[in-house]
């Protein structure tokens, strides 16, 4: 057993090796290529790296479709019935994503496994025209992730409280004491 | 009237100070005048013998600036910057909004008010968010300003905010009897609120509901106040004077975006370059479903409505 245990953690250490010579910073790199000036994921805190738990030793992987002990936070309402966690973060490199392709894609570049199957508001996102931009419109731009604004566990917009609705015209001729 | 301000010119003079000349006698006397006619005891001779923004020289604009600012810091006990900031060659604003996006929360009408200096009591608003009926559609006699559900959206509606449309042919600068409004050359329609007389037929002419009047002294407290002006847009305002939504151009002509821009939580606002066929609003408009509010009265708005989805 413990045999077992030291072979599959010498395994992801493989795995993790080509991870570790192709550091993260390129993939951002590639993102700044294209234009886009995103900023870091919104992890909830604590949570990231991944591989900080998920470190291949002290839990073994399990590929099996179940229901978790931990992350009970998370209640997936993004297609529940054909999806779960490991069609998006990788069993292997713990601290990436995937595409459907299998290809590994860094939480900064999320919005690369969002556009597989939203393309047409990802052309949209690239051109400005779906998600918010700030700073400048003539210059240097802030984009922000698909998961900035959506829960990528349960993407759809949050209601909000609206803010206070104007003043009618009686309540303004009360406050200037009715005299006009 | 006059004869009243008639035996007041020589008792001024008698106190002493402007009587140096026929020129300044007759400005302490119109100043006067002005002081009579108008019922407000504060405006100066300066101020009232200011002439037309576009006909000021370097030096004119300099010292009404240095004058505004220190009347502001007396005023709110802090440096408000006035600026000047003229439009940018090659720019005309263009403004897009999401319909299908936007859910009403009115997060734009009050960063907006917080930007601009508005009137915080009684509380002017230069955004007006319409909830419609989706069953409807764009239609006046099926909206609400209003509403105040718990949450947005409501089922069943939809939300059109409305500002000012930044018009090529806008009609209230057609009424203007004095010149007081005018449209820029980036598109900005501006008002100089030391020329304005208060008529109001400008907002009679809005087709849009964008001109807000200050039918008191604006009361804005020392800390809303953003230092930050422009002398044509967010400076603070004295009573009896329009205003409206210049797409923030003490922000825009920086290379900012408007504040409501910036604020929207759905990313409904889309702002830029309508000269420049890379920005988003050019995507806009050449890729979306795109309307123009009441484009029947040909008043040719700079500000869009589509639909993103």
């Amino acid at each position: 057993m413990t045999m077992r245990l030291f072979r599959f953690a010498g395994l992801m250490l493989l795995l993790a090796l080509p991870a570790f010579a192709n550091p993260p910073g390129k993939k951002a790199e590639a993102s700044a290529q294209e234009g886009l000036q995103v900023p870091g994921p919104p992890f909830s805190e604590g949570v990231f790296p991944c591989s900080s738990c998920h470190d291949g030793k002290s839990l073994p992987v399990d590929t099996k479709r179940r229901e978790l002990a931990m992350h009970s936070e998370i209640v997936l309402q993004h297609g529940p019935e054909s999806r779960w966690c490991l069609d998006c973060h990788d069993a292997q490199k713990r601290d990436r994503l995937h595409l459907a392709s299998g290809a590994p894609v860094d939480f900064t570049s999320s919005y690369q496994l969002c556009g597989q199957c939203h393309g047409d508001k990802f052309r949209d996102w690239r051109v400005g025209i779906h998600g918010k931009r700030t700073g400048s419109w003539n210059g240097a731009k802030q984009y922000l992730l698909c998961v900035h604004c959506h829960d990528p566990h349960a993407p759809r917009f949050k209601h909000l409280k609206p803010m206070p609705a104007p003043a009618r015209p009686e309540a303004i001729q009360v406050w200037k004491g009715g005299a006009r | 009237m006059t004869d009243l301000n008639l035996t007041q010119a020589p008792d001024d003079c008698a106190t002493g100070s402007s009587c140096g000349s026929r020129r300044e006698f007759l400005g302490t006397a119109v100043a006067s005048v002005a002081m009579a006619l108008t019922g407000c005891g504060k405006l100066t001779k300066e101020e009232f013998l200011q002439n037309h923004f576009k006909q000021l020289s370097k030096t004119e604009i300099e010292t009404i600036i240095s004058r505004l600012e220190s009347e502001y810091k007396a005023k709110y006990h802090k440096d408000v910057k006035v600026g000047v900031e003229p439009a940018l060659p090659g720019v005309i604003f263009g403004y897009a909004l999401d319909l299908s996006r936007c859910i009403g929360c009115r997060r734009c009408v009050h960063a907006c008010v917080k930007e601009n200096n508005q009137s915080r009591e009684p509380e002017v608003q230069w955004i007006r968010v319409l909830e419609m009926e989706k069953e409807e559609g764009v239609n006046l006699q099926h909206s609400e300003q209003y509403y105040n559900p718990e949450e947005v959206p409501r089922e069943g509606h939809f939300y059109m905010p409305v500002q000012c449309q930044q018009c090529k042919k806008p009609p209230c600068v057609k009424v203007c009897p004095v010149g007081a409004t005018w449209k820029e050359k980036d598109g900005i329609v501006v008002v100089d609120y030391n020329w304005c007389i208060g008529c109001r037929y400008c907002m009679a002419a809005c087709p849009y509901g964008a001109r807000h009047f200050n039918w008191g002294e604006p009361h804005l407290k020392d800390a809303d106040v953003n230092p930050a002006t422009h002398y044509l847009g967010n400076r603070p305002r004295p009573k009896g004077v329009v205003e409206k939504c210049t797409f923030c151009i003490q922000r825009t002509r920086k290379g900012l975006y408007p504040a409501c821009v910036e604020i929207c939580p759905t990313g409904s606002r889309k702002f830029g370059n309508l000269l420049d066929p890379k920005s988003e609003i050019r995507q806009v408009l050449e890729t979306k479903r795109v309307f123009k509010f009441k484009e029947e009265l040909n008043t040719q708005p700079n500000f869009f409505y589509f639909y993103g989805v």
